[in-house]
């Protein structure tokens, strides 16, 4: 088989991180090619590269043989390279075939004018092949997310009708919310559509990628690890190339975790939120560290912002010391010591114009205030030890928090909530995409919220994390919770425990 | 970013197809409501003459709100139309027969008129590209130096109008309704075969959709913003030249309280300031709406600041009635 598409010592870096470190890469003509690696791997920094998202610092991308450089997603799609994204793409405002043909309508203009009955009918023919039975009128937002993989797919696959028999077409995580019968058709599909086309294929679910995939590609930190054809591979040895090392158990300051308090400093009773997750009881303790693990779809992303009071549950009651708690709006939420690290700190977590102090006495702004009137000084004296205490690396207590570093912004929402004397921490992916000196400075950190008595609710990158990290593991899978793990020092469970309860 | 993915899936249920289809065809009921109100309370609101006074009203609304549509699909705004429309109304004026020039363009005035309305609007659209700034920001400081070139250009006072072949385009009929309001109707037509016939049309709705989606898409996001702008300024210079032809003259304030109604009428109709849904058919009902609401004020006798007290707040009852506030956490 020749080669269809290649990276040949690709590299691409951000501040501070390497995210892909001389990777060597190939995808061959009518192969399927699994990629699997740990979250911050670099799997979606290459998927980005391939996509024309990204572009190399350094290296060669070669499509059948000639170096190319994509400058934007649409120029990677006229060469010929279609992307199904984790985050779909579909216009939810526009029907199905405006959606399919966005931007390439030039191909059903007569002068000047939209054939709009080509445009469908060549739709319809590009749903065919994903046997989505829809007509191509319906619009997106009233199709279930299963349905809009599936165009997004054919979307992809549409490339076909130009390019012949050379379409790549990448798949990043195209499983993960799709029922067992929808990825079997999807399976079907890719499988019969090999003939023309090629595939990458990118999901955390090992068992699909085994089944799928002709040959795969392990990466860990920016590196490809490993290249192995599917037919050699097995899970527990996929799983070990992606993992790379045995749990390092002084990463996580294991050595630190404490045994919780007897007090139950918060409790869930039933709750539920519509459609999400349902039926979830819970108890936390002082001190304790209380894992969630969970696929994407698993329900733990919405109960952790229901937890935070950044949405409102349908079912159940949540109890702070005893106290039934409306969770109706956050400010609820912050009063009654809750505190909530997003993990999209640009968004909910810091506001990047603030300085630094402004940002730490942000959620507590009625302890620095006299009279309506901010005491500036005092204000600037708590950032100060703020900054000492947690080791924030900044110029100074004025700057900008906008100009600080991933780890360093995350230090400042820390900090935010310590002032804010917040006693229950929600914790979402807090060490996502900041670098692994920062990320043990943010394990530190956990553990000594944990030994002042904070109670902590954590949603980790990594299986690997959350074990290290948790004193007591709830399993969720499909809005339910399936399992509890105890995770004291010592006898913490393994990841392959926790796996047949995730998916 | 997952979390979009869970808030995206979280739209995909749709519970209620009965509260969405109510929310679709709301401007509807609506206007046919209100008709059904003014008829039963004063029955002259039904008569022909009414409803050609009526439609005739709702004429240069019309015009101007079809580029305002668009702009507003696009998720950004256009604040320019009342000094757009009074420069390119004073250019008719003073190119036609009048009181002020010696000029007597005829019929050649309107194109003029119109060509420099699109001007305006490719610079507020190319400025508001180029530059970076914000449109509604941009459009606003275009718009008061359109009112101050047409204060220039009169030095502050108001010119008549005497050539009656300009003025026919208000004052005579065709089967009962003015000529402009059959050019309203002409506007209609084209604005709606634009928007749903061209790619251009599409990708308006692409950009106000979703920006970053329809980038990737390879949509040329610039021209197509500058292209819609310009489409704008035509619409209101079309709008200029109706307006002139109405009041017989004039003068730099000639556009006063055209901007708020059009924004009202958009808004009103069910396209949304946020962008990506909407039509110039919803529009329609929406100036509809306010002309009727106008007029039967009129025939119920009301003093006009009460009609703007009210045209207040519909716009702020529309907005949000037609806001799907599950989505949303906080509007700035």
């Amino acid at each position: 088989m020749s080669s269809h598409l290649k990276l040949r010592d690709a590299r691409k870096e951000f501040p501070g991180v390497v995210a892909l470190n001389d990777v060597n890469f190939e995808v061959r003509h009518n192969e399927i090619v699994g990629l699997v690696g740990e979250n911050g791997a670099g799997k979606s920094t290459l998927l980005k590269i391939l996509s024309g998202v990204y572009q190399l610092d350094k290296g060669e991308f070669l499509l059948s043989g000639d170096v190319i450089n994509l400058k934007s997603t649409r120029d990677a799609f006229d060469h010929g390279i279609g992307m199904v994204f984790q985050e779909q793409s579909l216009l939810l405002n526009m029907n199905i075939s405006e959606n399919m043909f966005l931007g390439r309508e030039d191909m059903f203009v007569h002068g000047g004018i939209l054939n709009k009955k080509a445009m469908f009918q060549a739709t319809e023919a590009e749903l065919e092949k994903v046997e989505l039975n829809l007509s191509p009128k319906l619009l997106c937002s009233e199709l279930t997310f299963a349905q809009r993989q599936l165009v997004e797919i054919a979307k992809a696959l549409s490339l076909e009708k130009s390019h012949g028999g050379s379409v790549v077409v990448l798949l990043d995580e195209p499983t993960s919310v799709l029922e067992k019968s929808e990825i079997d058709l999807l399976f079907r599909e890719i499988r019969k559509l090999r003939e023309r086309v090629s595939f990458i294929f990118v999901s955390h679910r090992l068992d699909e990628v085994l089944e799928v995939s002709d040959r795969i590609y392990i990466m860990r930190n920016g590196e490809v690890v490993g290249e192995m054809k599917a037919a050699d591979a097995t899970l527990s040895s996929l799983h070990k190339l992606m993992v790379g090392r045995e749990l390092h158990h002084e990463y996580y300051r294991e050595a630190r975790q404490r045994e919780p308090g007897k007090q139950v400093i918060f409790e869930a009773n039933k709750i539920g939120k519509n459609g999400m997750f349902r039926n979830v009881s819970f108890s936390l303790h002082e001190g304790e560290i209380l894992g969630i693990a969970g696929v994407i779809g698993s329900g733990r992303e919405e109960l952790a912002r229901c937890l935070a009071g950044l949405e409102i549950l349908d079912d159940g009651e949540i109890l702070v010391e005893n106290q039934a708690l409306a969770l109706s709006e956050p400010r609820n939420a912050v009063k009654k010591g809750i505190g909530y690290i997003p993990r999209d700190r640009k968004v909910e977590g810091v506001v990047n114009s603030f300085s630094v102090a402004e940002n730490i006495t942000m959620a507590s702004i009625q302890k620095i205030c006299s009279w309506g009137f901010i005491k500036k000084a005092f204000e600037e004296g708590i950032a100060e030890s703020s900054i000492k205490q947690l080791g924030i690396k900044t110029p100074g207590v004025h700057t900008r928090v906008g100009s600080l570093s991933g780890g360093n912004q995350q230090k400042v929402v820390l900090a935010k909530w310590r002032y804010a004397g917040a006693r229950i921490m929600i914790l979402d992916h807090p060490t996502r995409g900041i670098d692994v000196g920062a990320k043990e400075d943010v394990y530190e950190l956990v553990r000594d919220m944990a030994e002042e008595g904070l109670s902590i609710i954590l949603l980790a990158d990594t299986l690997e994390e959350l074990i290290g990290l948790s004193n007591r593991i709830l399993v969720m899978k499909d809005g339910n919770t399936t399992k509890e793990f105890d995770a004291s020092t010592g006898s913490k469970p393994e990841q392959v425990d926790l796996i047949p309860y995730m998916v | 970013m997952e979390s979009s993915e869970s808030a995206k899936k979280s739209q995909g249920i749709k519970p209620n197809k009965f509260k969405e289809h109510l929310r679709k065809w709301a401007p509807v009921i609506v206007l046919i409501g209100l008709c059904t109100i003014f008829a039963m309370v004063n029955k002259r609101f039904i008569d022909p003459w009414n409803m050609a006074r009526l439609l005739s009203s709702a004429a240069i609304p019309l015009v101007l709100t079809m580029g305002a549509t668009y702009i507003i699909l696009m998720g950004s705004i256009d604040l320019s139309v009342e000094g757009i429309l009074a420069l390119t109304g004073v250019t008719a004026s003073l190119l036609v027969a009048n009181d002020f020039t010696d000029n007597q363009w005829g019929y050649w005035a309107i194109p003029v008129a119109i060509a420099i309305g699109g001007l305006l609007g490719f610079c507020n659209g190319y400025l508001h590209v180029k530059l970076k700034t914000p449109s509604f920001m941009t459009t606003l400081g275009i718009g008061f130096a359109c009112i101050g070139i047409a204060t220039l250009f009169l030095s502050g006072v108001t010119v008549r109008i005497s050539d009656s072949g300009f003025r026919a385009i208000y004052l005579k009929r065709l089967l009962g309704l003015p000529v402009a309001v059959w050019i309203a109707f002409a506007a209609v037509a084209f604005a709606y075969f634009f928007q749903q016939r061209t790619r251009i049309g599409r990708w308006i709705y692409a950009i106000g959709g979703d920006e970053e989606t329809a980038e990737h898409a390879g949509i040329p996001i610039g021209r197509t913003r500058i292209f819609a702008f310009t489409m704008a300024g035509f619409f209101c210079g079309l709008g200029g030249v109706l307006a002139a032809a109405q009041l017989g003259q004039g003068h730099a304030l000639m556009g006063s309280g055209r901007l708020f109604l059009t924004i009202t009428a958009v808004v009103l109709g069910g396209t949304a300031l946020s962008g990506g849904t909407g039509s110039v058919l919803n529009t329609v009902v929406g100036v509809l709406i306010v002309v009727v609401v106008n007029n039967g004020m009129i025939l119920l006798g009301m003093p006009s600041f009460v009609q703007q007290g009210v045209q207040g707040l519909l716009i702020i009852i529309a907005v949000a009635l037609a806001l799907d506030r599950s989505r949303v956490a906080i509007m700035k």
